[in-house]
């Protein structure tokens, strides 16, 4: 395969994946038999203060979590693009240092718009 | 070895992709899209491109699937089914699908793909330090210039979303 | 062949941490209320989550009617697996290391967004109000206190210029291929010790490791940032209708997840595997408790002192607010941590060239 190949140091992830997967589908499946089964439609209801469950619960959550969502993704981008920039720090130097100061300045202009408009005000 | 896990990840991208097409309820389609860029991270992986399957992980599968999966809970898309497209629709989309799918046969046919097994010349330059060193010589103007993208995006979303409050 | 080994190892470890860990936290919690806590089951209530976990093991498997029967099912398997893959890259000693992958950092960033998404889904599966409120609100918490952790690991990053933790331990001991300094001033690498650690390399750095200890209690739900799972007004948050194994396996991954945070926070900050005893004079105490077996000893008692450092805090503060929840995390901890970066920028050009 030339120069295509697979690196071997995910063996190891791999393995604990399928272990852990494992140990716990097993384990679920053994206390589904081992517990006992006396289902009644009051115990399979869903609990809600001891109360009939009122309407349904997945009603439309706020926009709030919404936008914490979209700037997460904004910001999770930036800081991960900051990584390859961090490993070569030293060679890149005081140049780098610069570049990767106007990219983080165009983020940071953005932070002082959310806070002057308040979005980060929850409430 | 490297090719047979290759056809697995392919079958197991192609399967999960057709389900979230198929599954009927949308928080579900969401979810078999999350195995779908699992499945594309490994394929990342086996080609040593450590940074993009890294991005793909974490930005795709974790930030972006949140906020779609925020979206849904947001518009109330809970309903199990959704309601039936008219067949002028349906037609359209299988139209344009097809005619995607042409193209992107077209191109694998003009580049010469097909069965060759596919061999890194530079397997290297996937890992993050050496990408960095692209990144932050040959091609620093696009990075610059996608820093103002996720401005005007920041500056969007909070439009939008300030103006629902109010 | 080792490796299968190893990772049963690992999760009978895990297994068994987590049950001393409840206990433990039972115990300090009595202590700090001047309770006596359990005493009934063993030695010092030692058995007692022994006990409880196989009375847990044999209750009733329950899925309520109105619970999305795959995804109730699904939750608890990817919380849980997620939170113990986190432990393959985690270097225990300079010689063992399950897998040494070159993206180690980036990699447990990525473990931490899987649990978010299985988190998700528990709630929105189990079909309850409370359980759908307690995971919105974990994970408008978790991300957003991914942040602040993600820039505070960057400005270690910056000075090693490494992202695999095996390389990131070795730099902070006697070990190092590198110089360190102690402070930017006094040369330590052969003297080694808790002066080669992380949070002794610059001064920043210390400022560094509490906004990633702040933000890896958000990430666990600890108190004070436990508003998911709220008793008093969630019930428990996002596993209310949990039952069995099934709460057993995501209770579980809270405990793991508490350690791998410590563990993280172990090498990026406190030298990992390196022991804290210096060579000085003629005494050559690093040099001698230096190896596998004492590197396995002093991650684990370093992760292990930082996990009751986590039990400590909650039974200390009061819990956070929402919004003081989201100011702290927004207008304090991500400027702030913006700044720390900006300095280990010119620590490492200008106090270290």
């Amino acid at each position: 395969m030339g120069n295509s190949f697979i690196p071997a140091d995910y063996f190891p992830i791999v393995l604990q994946l399928f272990a852990a997967i494992g140990f716990v589908a097993v384990t679920m499946l053994a206390t589904h038999y081992i517990g006992p089964k006396r289902k009644t439609a009051d115990k399979l209801a869903n609990f809600e203060c001891g109360i009939e469950q009122q309407g349904d619960a997945r009603s439309p959550i706020s926009v709030k979590y919404f936008l914490v969502a979209i700037l997460f993704v904004l910001f999770d981008v930036e800081v991960i693009f900051m990584y390859p920039w961090a490993v070569n720090f030293r060679e890149f130097g005081i140049t780098g240092f610069l570049e990767m100061f106007t990219f983080v300045g165009f983020l940071l202009a953005g932070f002082f718009y959310l806070l002057k408009k308040g979005a980060l005000d929850w409430e | 070895m490297s090719h047979s896990l290759f056809y697995l990840l392919s079958f197991i991208t192609l399967f999960f992709a057709l389900l979230v097409v198929f599954a009927k309820n949308p928080i579900h389609s969401a979810l078999y899209m999350v195995m779908t860029f699992f499945a594309i991270t490994c394929h990342y992986l086996i080609l040593n491109a450590q940074f993009l399957a890294i991005v793909n992980f974490i930005v795709y599968m974790g930030a972006i699937m949140v906020l779609i999966l925020f979206s849904i809970m947001f518009l109330n898309l809970n309903q199990a089914t959704e309601p039936q497209k008219s067949s002028l629709l349906k037609f359209a989309g299988v139209i344009s699908a097809g005619l995607l799918m042409l193209t992107l046969v077209g191109a694998i046919v003009k580049t010469g793909g097909g069965d060759v097994p596919f061999e890194l010349i530079k397997p290297d330059i996937g890992l993050v330090k050496n990408l960095g060193k692209v990144l932050f010589n040959e091609f620093l103007l696009p990075f610059e210039i996608a820093s103002v993208l996720l401005l005007s995006a920041m500056v969007g979303a909070v439009l939008l979303a300030k103006k629902e409050i109010n | 062949m080792a490796f299968y080994f190893i990772s049963i190892v690992l999760l009978g470890f895990i297994a068994v941490y987590a049950l001393m860990a409840v206990w433990a936290e039972r115990k300090i919690s009595a202590w700090i209320q001047d309770r006596v806590g359990p005493v009934v089951t063993g030695k010092y209530g030692l058995l007692q989550t022994f006990a409880d976990i196989f009375k847990m093991l044999q209750k009733e498997d329950i899925t309520p009617t109105l619970a999305d029967k795959k995804l109730f099912l699904a939750a608890p398997i990817l919380v849980f697996t997620a939170v113990f893959m986190g432990f393959a890259t985690i270097p225990f000693s300079p010689t063992y290391i399950s897998s040494s992958i070159n993206i180690g950092i980036f990699y447990l960033l990525a473990i931490v967004s899987i649990e978010v998404l299985g988190i998700l889904m528990a709630g929105w599966a189990s079909n309850n109000k409370y359980a759908l409120l307690g995971s919105i609100r974990s994970i408008a918490q978790i991300i957003s206190y991914e942040i602040p952790a993600a820039l505070a690991i960057l400005a270690v990053i910056m000075l090693f210029q490494t992202l695999n933790l095996q390389e990131i331990c070795m730099q902070q001991g006697i070990l190092s291929k590198q110089k360190i300094y102690f402070f930017g001033f006094w040369e330590v690498s052969k003297i080694g010790g808790f002066f080669a650690w992380t949070i002794f390399q610059a001064p920043h750095l210390f400022i560094a490791f509490i906004i990633y200890f702040i933000a890896s209690l958000a990430e666990c739900n600890r108190t004070p940032f436990d508003i998911p799972e709220a008793e008093s007004e969630l019930v428990a948050g996002f596993h209310v209708e949990y039952t069995g194994f099934k709460f057993g396996a995501l209770f579980l991954a809270e405990y793991a997840m508490m350690f791998l945070v410590s563990m993280i926070a172990a090498v990026l900050f406190f030298g990992g595997w390196n022991t804290p005893l210096p060579n000085l004079a003629s005494f050559a105490l690093a040099d001698y408790t230096t190896g596998t077996y004492w590197g396995i000893v002093w991650i684990l008692l370093k992760a292990l002192s930082l996990v009751l450092l986590q039990v400590w805090i909650r039974w200390t503060f009061p819990r956070y607010r929402m919004d003081q929840l989201m100011t702290l995390c927004w207008k304090v901890l991500i400027p702030l941590s913006f700044v720390l970066v900006l300095f280990s920028g010119i620590w490492k050009l200008f106090i270290l060239n």
